[in-house]
C-alpha cells in the first residue's frame, strides 16, 4: 500500500507534471531526485509561463508605453501580488524582486546595516545558519566593528533556548535566522523567538529559503521585520528572489543598488529615490522569471500548503523509519515532531562523496558534502554528510531506492 | 560502477601502505579540497640528490582522495624532484585505472597538488638561500 496516499492528493498525477522527474538518468537508469533542498525540479506550467512571455509580450517593464510594455508590467506586477498573498505580507510594495535568497539577505545587509549599525552593536546569529546567513553579515561586522554573537545548536539539533534568552539580555541590534536548517532540517520555533526578540528591541530577519518551498508561512503571524526567500527551491525558475520588509524599514532605508528603475527623479549630482518597492529594484529585473515565480506560487496553491507539508511529513517519517533500521548509519537533526524534508547522514567508514557517488550510479541524487554549512559540521565534527531532500512529488519508492543504494555502498566497502 | 571502486581502491583506502607523519622531513605540505573537506598532507624525506628515499601521507577523505594519495606516494620514492615536477593529471588517472568527472576529478587529483606544491615550494626555498 502506498503510505503517502490520501484523499485529493494523488502523487502519481503530480509527477506527471513535472517533466524532468520521468527521465533516465542513464539508459534502463530511472531518476530519483533527492536533491530538492538544493533546488526543485519544475513543472509545465511554470515552464510554459517562461516561455510565453517571451513569446508573446517580452517587453521591459515599467517604461514603455506600447501594448507589449503595458502587458509585460501587468504580469511582472501581477506576479509579485500573488507572491505577496502566498506569504499573507501585508501589500505587495513590501515584496521586492532579487535574484534570490542571499541576495536578499545582503541588500538589508547593505542598506539597513550600514545605515542602521554602528560601532559595538551586536547581530545574533545561530551556528546552523547557511553560509548566506552568515557570510554578509562577517562582512558588515568587519566593515563596521560589529559584535556577532550566535546561537549554539544542541546535540539534539536544536537551537539552545536558554543560551537565546542569555544573549536577548545584551540586546541584540538583528537577530537573523533560518526558518529551517538546510542541514539538519530543524523547523525553529520562530513566532515564540521572533516575539521575544522583538520584546527585546531587535529587528528581525528570517531566512526562509527551506521553509516558504515547504510549509505554510504567514508573515502576518510572524514577528518578521525581513524575510528572504528564492524561486528556485519552490517550483519556480532560478534568478528570482524575494525580500519581504515592513514597509516603515524599507521606507527608511537607503537603496542598495543604484540605476534605472529605482529612481522618482535624477539630476547630475543628485538622485530621488522611486516608491516602494521600485526603490529597491535598479535596472532591468528577471522579468520571465519573475512570471515563473508567480505561475510557481499558483501551482503551489493549487495543491494547498496544507497538502504539501502533510505528504513530506509522511515521506519524512518513512525515510527516518527506514535509515534508522541501516547498521552504522546515523542521521542528523531533531526527530520527526521538529524537521521538515530533509535527512542528512553519515556512514561509518564511508566518505559521504563516495556514497553520494554509488548512489549516482542507481540513479539516485543526493548532495554529499557541507551543503553551505561549514561550522555546523565543524561543530559536529563531521568533514561532510551526505542528504536526501525530499519534496511532495517524491515517493516512497525512491525512498526504498536510497535504502537499497545505501545497502549497495556498504557492500561495496566492508 | 564497480569499475569505479575497483578493488585496489577499496583496499588502499581501507588499508593504506604510505599513511603517516614524517618528522622530521625536507618537504611537507598540506592543502584541503573546500567543496567536500578532503584533507592531504605528504611528507617527504630526500637524499644529497634530491631523491624521494621516504614519503607519507596523512589526511582524510573519500575513498578516491585517500587511495590516490596513497598510490602518488608510492609512485614517487626513488624519484628525484625533477621527475616528480613532471607528474601530470594522467599519471595519477593511470595509478587509479579509472575515468572521472570533473567533481571527482578534484578529489583524486588533490594529492598531486599537495605533492607538487610541497616540491615547488622546496624550489623556491632553494632559490632564495
Amino acid at each position: 500500500m502506498d503510505p503517502t496516499a490520501s484523499a485529493g492528493f494523488n502523487v502519481q498525477q503530480i509527477r506527471e507534471d513535472f517533466p524532468l522527474l520521468s527521465r533516465e538518468v542513464r539508459p534502463g537508469v530511472p531518476l530519483a531526485y533527492l536533491d530538492s533542498a538544493a533546488t526543485s525540479q519544475k513543472p509545465t506550467v511554470v515552464i510554459d509561463a517562461m516561455d510565453r512571455y517571451y513569446r508573446e509580450m517580452n517587453a521591459n517593464i515599467h517604461r514603455g508605453i506600447h501594448k507589449l510594455a503595458e502587458e509585460a508590467t501587468l504580469a511582472y506586477e501581477n506576479a509579485r501580488e500573488r507572491i505577496a498573498d502566498f506569504i499573507h505580507a501585508p501589500s505587495p510594495e513590501e515584496l521586492i524582486f532579487t535574484r534570490n535568497t542571499t541576495e536578499s539577505i545582503n541588500l538589508v545587509a547593505n542598506s539597513w546595516g550600514r545605515a542602521f549599525l554602528k560601532a559595538g552593536d551586536m547581530i545574533l546569529l545561530s551556528e546552523m545558519e547557511h553560509h548566506s546567513n552568515l557570510v554578509p553579515w562577517q562582512i558588515l561586522a568587519t566593515h563596521l566593528s560589529l559584535r556577532l554573537e550566535f546561537i549554539p545548536v544542541t546535540p539534539q539539533g536544536l537551537l539552545d533556548q536558554d543560551a537565546f534568552q542569555d544573549f536577548l539580555e545584551q540586546e541584540p541590534k538583528l537577530l537573523a535566522l533560518t526558518h529551517m536548517s538546510n542541514v539538519l532540517g530543524t523547523i525553529n520555533p520562530l513566532e515564540d523567538m521572533l516575539a521575544k526578540a522583538k520584546s527585546a528591541g531587535a529587528v528581525t530577519l528570517v531566512d526562509g529559503a527551506q521553509s516558504v518551498p515547504h510549509f505554510p508561512v504567514d508573515i502576518s503571524t510572524l514577528q518578521a521585520d525581513f524575510y528572504a526567500f528564492s524561486a528556485h527551491k519552490m517550483v519556480g525558475p532560478t534568478g528570482i528572489g524575494i525580500l519581504y520588509g515592513r514597509r516603515e524599514l524599507l521606507e527608511e532605508m537607503p537603496p542598495f543598488l543604484g540605476g534605472g528603475e529605482m529612481i522618482k527623479k535624477v539630476e547630475l549630482r543628485s538622485f530621488k529615490s522611486n516608491d516602494l518597492p521600485h526603490k529597491f529594484e535598479a535596472g532591468t529585473p528577471a522579468i520571465a522569471e519573475a512570471i515563473g515565480f508567480g505561475a510557481a506560487v499558483d501551482y503551489l496553491s493549487r495543491i494547498s500548503m496544507a497538502e504539501v507539508e502533510k505528504q513530506e511529513r509522511i515521506l519524512t517519517g518513512y525515510a527516518l523509519e527506514r535509515l534508522s533500521g541501516i547498521p552504522n548509519l546515523h542521521v542528523l537533526g531533531p526527530g520527526i515532531e521538529e524537521k521538515g524534508g530533509v535527512v542528512s547522514f553519515y556512514l561509518d567508514g564511508i566518505h559521504a562523496h563516495d556514497v553520494a557517488q554509488i548512489l549516482d550510479s542507481e540513479g539516485i541524487a543526493v548532495r554529499a558534502g557541507h551543503h553551505c554549512a561549514q561550522p555546523l559540521h565543524t561543530k559536529f565534527n563531521l568533514p561532510a554528510t551526505s542528504r536526501a531532500s525530499l519534496y511532495f512529488y517524491n515517493t516512497p519508492e525512491e525512498i526504498d531506492r536510497l535504502v537499497e543504494g545505501i545497502y549497495k555502498a556498504k557492500s561495496i566497502f566492508d | 560502477m564497480e569499475d569505479f571502486y575497483r578493488e585496489l581502491i577499496i583496499e588502499r583506502y581501507k588499508t593504506p601502505h604510505y599513511q603517516g607523519v614524517l618528522d622530521p622531513n625536507d618537504i611537507s605540505y598540506e592543502d584541503d579540497n573546500p567543496a567536500c573537506g578532503d584533507h592531504i598532507q605528504i611528507d617527504i624525506r630526500l637524499d644529497e640528490n634530491g631523491v624521494v628515499t621516504e614519503a607519507l601521507f596523512s589526511g582524510e577523505g573519500c575513498a578516491i582522495s585517500q587511495a590516490s594519495a596513497d598510490l602518488l606516494v608510492e609512485s614517487i620514492i626513488g624519484k628525484n624532484t625533477e621527475e616528480i615536477k613532471a607528474l601530470g593529471k594522467e599519471d595519477v588517472l593511470d595509478n587509479l585505472g579509472i575515468e572521472l568527472g570533473p567533481v571527482r576529478l578534484k578529489c583524486a587529483l588533490l594529492p598531486l597538488k599537495v605533492l607538487k606544491a610541497g616540491i615547488y615550494g622546496l624550489g623556491d626555498q632553494k632559490a632564495e638561500d
